[in-house]
């Protein structure tokens, strides 16, 4: 193991949890005036991610899209700004949470519709074969995704082009509250169905970071070096509502056994028992650090400006 | 000058389109089969190779998606569909995706795409090969709908939408792609969002796009002989629609005669008929009207199409009683062809 990766790793999920636990315990202010789709608990696999990729790679994601966002080196300042509905926000407020993008870093737009983004990272990959570039294109997608034609039709067309796209499902079992037994047949595999189709595939904990970090660096290299589409499922588990700040295990769509046994395998407390020979000082000094970008982040999205109200009805044409 | 009809002009525009910039590429569900849709893509793989032109899955969401994620990379597609019912799998990427971008990040980036869609009608096209869907794609913010009728504005507005930062929905009347008129050569982009008079006159306004052009002008000259002038307005484009034309024209004759292709009930022609209502109330010496399709489905069986579309005779009809003239000779005078679900005695389908 490389402490040294180890360390970005840790890093990278404790500032995306730092935003997200921010963002919710601010949300009942309501100045935050969107829905929210917060990726606690998620942190893994974007924290992998991050240390993954080049870049002048491509990406999109969904509604549940900040860690995504952040992780590929999106602008907090911009995040915090749009989910706030300012002038300042990564879309100038008018495309709140659910709308991130950074052009800077090839964060290519995430939509709040449910498989939407996914043709749109195949389009990419197309334009990167095109053009001759050794770019990929990563597409994030959640489980209920998988239940979208637009899915299939996604990875057949990246399949039958040999586009360099990589699939990336974070599996965290709900679909809103719907669980995957009413959405899947029982023993079914994602990924081994995904196989079926042409792709190349791997499964795994996403909830340990470092290993999701080994499968998903060698998929990316293998999809860099004209291997083709990939597809990569990582389980992992959400701990707040689908969407806002709150925990909801009291409402009865997921016991609260499930909920714990998940919270005993949570990504950063693990990491940092991986990294026990490592001087804590370190962490803290990432802490300490981290916390204070994100307060002055969160004051300074709150003071800054709205945008003119005429601006709404601008910028509905190129 | 060069004679051609209608679908060659699309083939001229697209190999202009792709000449001029090697970022356009063409796909769509058999625009490299033998056939080429009707001959509008005929000789682009030869030409352009296999890389830029190429036939695709029968995924039409997906592949609009494809669109948009390419076009966020500097590609320019035009995508082809051989009727514009296939397409409507492929509304959420088109609504929710393409004709958002721009606005809803901020106008950072556009959508530079076109679709080609070909609208149906007669030899048994039936509910779901024929719906003119014009109205539909029009009320979406963040779409241009162009709808042309010459094989010259075929070309041009082609070209324009083709080279236009935005998505646009492209549509073709399959009746139209037979059509013959003079296309001037070379790069002949047309400006979007604006109509063309097609008939000069002074008594009344006829609103028209695309095919029912065709069937105004037939209308038109028999209108001449009872002595009333005419002058009919071809959209070419309807959004953005080109209202000063319009309102420019309702001034002068004071009589509105909205014409739709497609169903009655929210069509681009009540939309006209309300906003010339709204805005030119005083100039109107008679209440304006539309002829659009009734709000049931096209029925396959030539039995049932028997006098089921908008023709010259109807129009010629209605703009008669407009001008309080007696219309009794028109369902004579301009009878309907027989047979009468085709756009020609050659036509000999399949569709």
């Amino acid at each position: 193991m490389s402490t040294n990766l180890a360390l970005k790793l840790f890093r990278n999920m404790y500032r995306i949890r730092a935003v997200e636990e921010e963002i919710a315990r601010r949300y009942s202010e309501g100045k935050m005036r969107c829905p929210v789709h917060l990726s606690i608990g998620q942190e893994a696999v974007p924290a992998a991610f991050a240390e993954s990729v080049r870049v002048t790679d491509f990406a999109v994601s969904t509604h549940r899209g900040h860690a995504h966002y952040l992780a590929k080196g999106g602008d907090l300042k911009s995040l915090i700004a749009e989910i706030y509905g300012k002038a300042a926000g990564c879309a100038k407020g008018k495309g709140g949470s659910m709308h991130l993008i950074d052009l800077g870093v090839n964060f290519m737009g995430t939509s709040a519709i449910v498989g939407n983004s996914i043709p749109i990272g195949v389009g990419l990959a197309l334009s990167a074969q095109l053009k001759g570039t050794d770019q990929i294109s990563c597409i994030f997608l959640g489980d209920g995704a998988i239940e979208e034609g637009v899915f299939y039709e996604s990875v057949n067309f990246a399949a039958v082009r040999k586009l360099p796209a990589l699939f990336i499902c974070e599996n965290n079992l709900y679909s809103v509250y719907s669980p995957l037994s009413v959405r899947h047949p029982e023993g079914r595999s994602i990924a081994k169905m995904v196989e079926a189709m042409g792709v190349q595939t791997a499964e795994g904990d996403g909830n340990d970071a470092l290993a999701t970090h080994q499968i998903m660096q060698n998929a990316v290299d293998k999809v860099r070096a004209g291997g083709g589409p990939h597809f990569l499922e990582f389980f992992t588990y959400r701990w707040r509502e689908h969407c806002g700040p709150n925990f909801d295990n009291d409402i009865g769509y997921r016991t609260q056994e499930e909920f714990q046994d998940w919270q005993s395998r949570e990504p950063i407390r693990r990491m940092e028992r991986t990294l026990h020979q490592t001087d804590p000082a370190v962490m803290d000094e990432m802490r300490v650090e981290v916390n204070a970008e994100v307060q002055a982040v969160f004051e300074y999205a709150e003071a800054t400006q709205f945008p003119a109200q005429s601006e709404a009805y601008q910028g509905v044409y190129a | 000058m060069t004679q051609m009809n209608f679908a060659a002009a699309i083939n001229e525009a697209l190999h202009q389109a792709m000449e001029i910039d090697p970022t356009v590429i063409c796909y769509g569900l058999g625009v490299t089969d033998p056939k080429a849709v009707f001959a509008t893509t005929a000789n682009l793989e030869q030409r352009f190779g296999s890389d830029r032109v190429f036939d695709m899955p029968t995924s039409e969401n997906a592949m609009t998606g494809v669109a948009i994620g390419a076009a966020l990379n500097g590609i320019k597609s035009v995508m082809t569909h051989q009727r514009l019912d296939f397409f409507l799998l492929a509304v959420d990427q088109l609504i929710n995706g393409a004709a958002k971008w721009h606005y809803m990040f901020g106008g950072q980036n556009s959508i530079p795409i076109t679709i080609r869609l070909i609208i149906g009608r007669g030899w048994g096209q039936g509910p779901t090969h024929s719906q003119n869907l014009q109205a539909w794609f029009a009320h979406i913010p963040g779409l241009k709908v162009v709808m042309p009728t010459t094989p010259e504005d075929a070309k041009g507005l082609l070209l324009a939408s083709i080279f236009d930062p935005n998505p646009v929905i492209f549509l073709e009347h399959r009746w139209l792609h037979n059509t013959i008129g003079e296309v001037p050569e070379g790069d002949t982009r047309l400006p979007l969002g604006r109509a063309r008079i097609a008939y000069a006159g002074t008594d009344i306004t006829i609103v028209s796009m695309s095919y029912m052009t065709i069937e105004a002008l037939h209308a038109a000259e028999f209108l001449k002989e009872q002595g009333v002038s005419c002058e009919i307005i071809d959209l070419r484009t309807i959004k953005p629609l080109d209202w000063e034309t319009v309102f420019v024209s309702v001034s002068k004759t004071g009589r509105l005669l909205a014409l739709d292709s497609g169903f009655t009930t929210g069509s681009v022609a009540g939309e006209i008929v309300a906003r010339v209502a709204i805005e030119q109330f005083s100039v109107l010496r008679c209440a304006p009207a539309r002829l659009a399709m009734p709000d049931v489905p096209e029925p396959t069986s030539p039995a049932l199409t028997k006098g089921f579309y908008i023709r010259a005779a109807d129009i010629a009809t209605r703009a008669l009683e407009m001008m309080g003239k007696d219309a009794s000779t028109a369902k004579s005078g301009l009878p309907e062809p027989v047979p009468h679900d085709v756009p020609g005695e050659w036509f000999r389908g399949p569709f």
